[in-house]
């Protein structure tokens, strides 16, 4: 462990790591509870155009993808708000412009697929200290975000018609609600890649509330398991030689596979 | 004195066209009116609309102030047809009915020592204070309705909608409700409008039923001399009376 802590790209991977895994958790749980759990794969891809956009105009591409994800998710509530019978497939449609126009903009950027993968599978341990900025600065805000504003959010989120009546202003937060996941794919988007980004947002919620009962319990649970996943995922790719994204995620569908078990058998021990 | 609901001339078209049509509605202060039809007569339309869901045509006035500029609305209290149950992370009954204190304080904050002790009083309101830290989920029908009644009670609200609360509930469940909606018109003046398919146990409550048919009012008066269908129910037998035959569920409830 000391000598991994060593090398500083594995510090920066693991600062990024530990943020990841509390941010991504924690606006996936109002993302699971308004059962939308693949509006963060819609984003992801979406993001995929801002990636290309970035390496085009020679603009940091975390930039450009945060833009452009903000953009699509703000799109994306437009149309589940005004075209609800049309909603589905303007979505979908969105979903493959996004990941089309990304490779097609990559191509003209005379950049080759390697580069593209590094997004779209993450490349934690190329992560740079201005990257390593950014990913701390917009995942506190999605963290700070996701918590201070858990009452409101739950609200919105639980029974939208009783939040509206209640004077909440249900559209501003049901847009703030995929704003913080657009800006949370781009602060996966290093660690875990923009095609599994949406696995940190639900797996370890679907983890947590294996165990939980509340809420709020499952709310911080999940924020728990998304860090253990994430840090774990980094050290066990360092370990064993693998990519940190999809290291990242399997590490998470295993604690859900525990959690569930845990589940099973105290079931039956009560019985 | 202003009355907590006025409405004059109410017109709601949705996709498949007009569904409520010249609609004149009053809730007085203290009264207890039951809006009363079949399913598909446009009796939830006409409600969502009232409480601001959907957009309508024609006056809505609550508590003297038309209803786009209405800010106070922890004198709104509303009890959705079938609510929340579709979200996808535990919630306990707390949980729940503490986001009913929103109202009070609509933007930023997290709940304080009097939210707290209102969602306390509110649970034992609805004789629901032994599973307050239970998911929701694992409570009968019966007792969720409670719940979400608990949660529209919490803010202490002037005007109580309640959107057929008693559907599908058990026989203790609805006692309990008309027991307790009944000490909170006589005790406190609270003013119900009830959307209902059978009145069951909340019948000797009502001041003054609403019968709507095809998106218009077709009765306003008494119960007891409401025209039915049906040979008449016994009104004190505590059996759910129907007003209407009832119809396939339709899109419009």
């Amino acid at each position: 462990m000391s000598e991994l802590l060593s090398y500083e790209f594995m510090r920066i991977a693991l600062a990024a790591a530990v943020v990841t895994g509390l941010a991504a958790p924690a606006i996936g749980t109002y993302i699971v509870q308004r059962r939308l759990a693949l509006l963060g794969d819609g984003l992801g891809h979406v993001a995929l155009t801002g990636v290309a956009l970035g390496l085009l105009t020679q603009v940091t591409p975390t930039i450009t993808a945060v833009i452009v994800a903000i953009i699509g998710a703000v799109v994306i509530e437009l149309l589940r708000m005004y075209a609800k019978t049309s909603g589905d497939v303007a979505l979908a449609m969105l979903f493959y412009g996004g990941i089309a126009g990304g490779v097609l903009l990559t191509n003209l950027a005379g950049e080759s697929a390697a580069t593209l993968n590094r997004y779209l599978f993450g490349a934690i341990t190329t992560i740079s200290m201005s990257d390593l900025l950014a990913v701390l600065i917009l995942g506190v805000v999605v963290i700070v975000a996701a918590l201070g504003l858990s009452p409101q959010l739950f609200a919105v989120c639980q029974d939208e018609d009783h939040a509206r009546v209640s004077g909440v202003p249900v559209r501003l937060y049901t847009l703030l609600v995929a704003v913080l996941a657009a800006i949370t794919i781009t602060v996966a988007m290093r660690t875990v890649g923009l095609l599994l980004v949406s696995a940190l947002m639900v797996v370890p919620v679907a983890a947590a509330q294996q165990l939980t009962r509340s809420f709020r319990a499952t709310h911080l649970a999940s924020m728990a398991v998304g860090v253990v996943a994430a840090t774990g995922g980094v050290v066990a790719s360092y370990e064993i030689d693998t990519q940190p994204g999809p290291t990242i995620v399997v590490l998470a569908l295993g604690l859900f596979a525990l959690a569930a078990l845990t589940r099973g058998v105290t079931a039956l021990r009560r019985r | 004195m202003t009355p907590p609901l006025l409405a004059r001339g109410v017109e709601v078209d949705l996709a498949g066209g007009p569904v409520v049509r010249g609609v004149d509605l009053t809730v007085g202060s203290g009264e207890f009116v039951t809006l009363l039809g079949a399913n598909g007569s446009g009796k939830s339309t006409l409600v969502r609309a009232l409480v601001g869901l959907i957009p309508a045509r024609g006056t809505i006035e609550l508590f003297g102030t038309p209803l786009a500029r209405f800010r106070e609305r922890w004198r709104l209290g509303y009890v959705p047809q079938r609510p929340g149950s579709a979200a996808g992370v535990p919630a306990t009954v707390r949980e729940i009915v503490t986001s009913g204190r929103l109202s009070h304080r609509p933007v930023l904050g997290f709940a304080s020592r009097s939210d707290r002790a209102a969602v306390d009083e509110a649970l034992e309101h609805v004789r629901l204070s032994a599973k307050a830290d239970q998911p929701i989920t694992e409570l009968s029908g019966g007792q969720q309705q409670r719940a979400y009644i608990a949660r529209a009670l919490v803010a202490n609200p002037q005007l109580l909608v309640m959107d057929e609360p008693t559907a599908g509930v058990d026989a203790e469940s609805a006692e309990v409700l008309a027991g307790l909606i009944g000490h909170l018109v006589s005790d406190h003046g609270m003013a119900v409008l009830l959307v209902a398919h059978e009145l069951g146990p909340m019948r000797p409550l009502v001041d003054r039923a609403v019968v709507v048919d095809a998106g218009r009012i077709a009765y306003e008066g008494r119960v007891e001399d409401i025209p039915t269908d049906h040979p008449h129910d016994h009104p004190h037998s505590g059996a759910p009376e129907r007003i209407r035959p009832v119809q396939e569920e339709g899109p419009l409830g």
